[in-house]
């Protein structure tokens, strides 16, 4: 069957702040101190991987890189360790992009998952070549979480796009 | 790039290819993970950059400390009687022997004055509370909610009230970082109890610690209680950390001695940090064999 194109519904553009603010709200949520509870999502790397697939030409590698090092210090983790991480997530998710968007959110949830579950491969991999001990598989859960998170999230970061400026029942927005 | 030596216009230039791109930002990250990891260059962008995170931290620390207080506050009557009885018991126990220990430190003086010692090392100390494990799955680590403007330094001993739990790792302005004495990364500088025998007691993983190369003819017997020996100059001396679990001598040249801590290290919340209330003195100059050196100066 030859998917269609579910976003077909017009948008307004998105805006450039509003996405980096919902990046600062995701770093806040990760700096909420859970511990070593296992399954808490990644919530930078989701929104990161969200606007590198919706606008690549405003949100790419470079946030990832700063988001990532800002991870990185309140996390008291090795610096570089979730930018390196981030840096790859934000390249992968917006070379797919055009093919991501043809699926409903569901499927690209689905499509989402191994690319997070990436991002913590390789963190694993830099502590483990560093020397640390390995977390445990627990640890990977965290990537199945956030992939369930992709359509709520989906639905509330497009949110501001469904918008129209000025309602009017005759015009399709 | 160019037609007939004409530069291309600029109208469809978009800066780097995406490819080049995340390779100059994948190196910086590896060049960032090797100064870091191996060499500890970058602590001071850290420190920096967590004065510009601090803000969002202390917001997202809030829900976390409501739900620590609630849980508190919901704690029964009947329990927090219990503790009390329990506590008035202990400070009856301790009372005797501090009216001891108040005499002794007093004996003790004079005698180093005696002997000509000099006086025995001024400790530093702080009450703190362990707020959380720390996020990094990859590290035995809790935070603290005392940092450097209470005085809390790189370096000093955690103790519970039974003995070592950890050490400060990195301090930032109103929370500490503490590597916990099973991490892997983490070793204690310690002798024997009984015999003054020194060694180097290291995290092992499992909640165990290994005494590092001890020679396996040493007389560590299962049992023995290994406390810090103060010789690396943070430390002061005379902490319990660990008591012997097994020692397997028949290895290699060095015994395999596995260790069980003392204090419950993975399940404590009130803490002191101990530290010296001044620094060690320098280390003496090797004076007498300069001439190895000369070449590396010159």
């Amino acid at each position: 069957m030859q998917p269609t194109h579910r976003s077909s519904r017009i948008l307004l553009p998105a805006k450039t702040w509003f996405a980096y603010l919902s990046l600062l709200v995701a770093l806040a949520l990760s700096y909420i101190p859970t511990g070593l509870t296992p399954g808490v999502p990644d919530w930078v790397a989701l929104v990161l991987a969200f606007w590198s697939i919706r606008e690549p030409l405003r949100v790419g590698m470079g946030a990832g890189f700063l988001f990532g090092v800002l991870v990185d210090i309140g996390h008291g983790a090795a610096m570089g360790q979730h930018a390196l991480a981030y840096v790859v997530l934000c390249y992968l998710a917006t070379s797919v992009s055009r093919r991501v968007l043809w699926f409903p959110p569901t499927q690209q949830a689905l499509q989402m998952f191994p690319l997070l579950l990436l991002t913590q491969v390789i963190m694993v991999v830099v502590r483990l070549v560093a020397g640390a001990e390995f977390p445990g598989w627990w640890y990977f859960l965290s990537s199945l979480t956030s992939a369930a998170l992709w359509v709520p999230l989906n639905y509330l970061l497009l949110l501001p796009q469904y918008q129209p400026v000025d309602r009017d029942d005759n015009r399709p927005i | 790039m160019s037609l007939a030596g004409h530069p291309s216009p600029p109208i469809f230039k978009q800066g780097p290819t995406p490819l080049v791109r995340l390779l100059v930002l994948v190196s910086v990250c590896l060049a960032m993970l090797v100064a870091d990891l191996k060499f500890r260059y970058l602590e001071v962008v850290r420190q920096a950059l967590s004065v510009a995170t601090w803000p969002l931290q202390m917001a997202a620390a809030a829900p976390a400390d409501f739900v620590r207080n609630a849980a508190v506050y919901f704690g029964t009557l009947v329990e927090v009687q219990k503790d009390n009885a329990a506590l008035r018991g202990r400070e009856l126990e301790a009372a005797q022997r501090l009216l001891r220990f108040e005499q002794l430190e007093e004996e003790n003086r004079r005698l180093r004055g005696l002997l000509d010692m000099g006086p025995a090392v001024a400790a530093k100390s702080i009450a703190a509370e362990i707020l959380y494990d720390a996020p990094d799955p990859f590290d035995l680590k809790v935070i603290l909610n005392r940092g450097s403007q209470h005085g809390v330094e790189a370096g000093m001993a955690v103790v519970n009230e039974q003995g070592m739990i950890g050490q400060v790792t990195r301090v930032y302005p109103v929370q500490a970082e503490v590597t916990l004495l099973t991490d892997k990364d983490q070793a204690v500088p310690v002798q024997v109890a009984r015999n003054g025998l020194r060694g180097v007691l290291a995290g092992a993983g499992q909640g165990r610690l290994e005494l590092r190369f001890t020679l396996s003819g040493a007389d560590v017997r299962v049992g023995d209680r290994l406390v810090t020996s103060g010789l690396d100059g943070l430390f002061l001396a005379g902490l319990p950390v660990a008591d012997v679990v097994s020692v397997d001598r028949d290895a290699q040249t060095f015994a395999v001695i596995v260790c069980e801590p003392v204090a419950g290290v993975e399940r404590t919340t009130q803490v002191r940090l101990l530290g010296r209330a001044e620094p060690p003195p320098p280390r003496p100059a090797p004076e007498p064999e300069p001439e190895p050196r000369k070449g590396l100066k010159g």
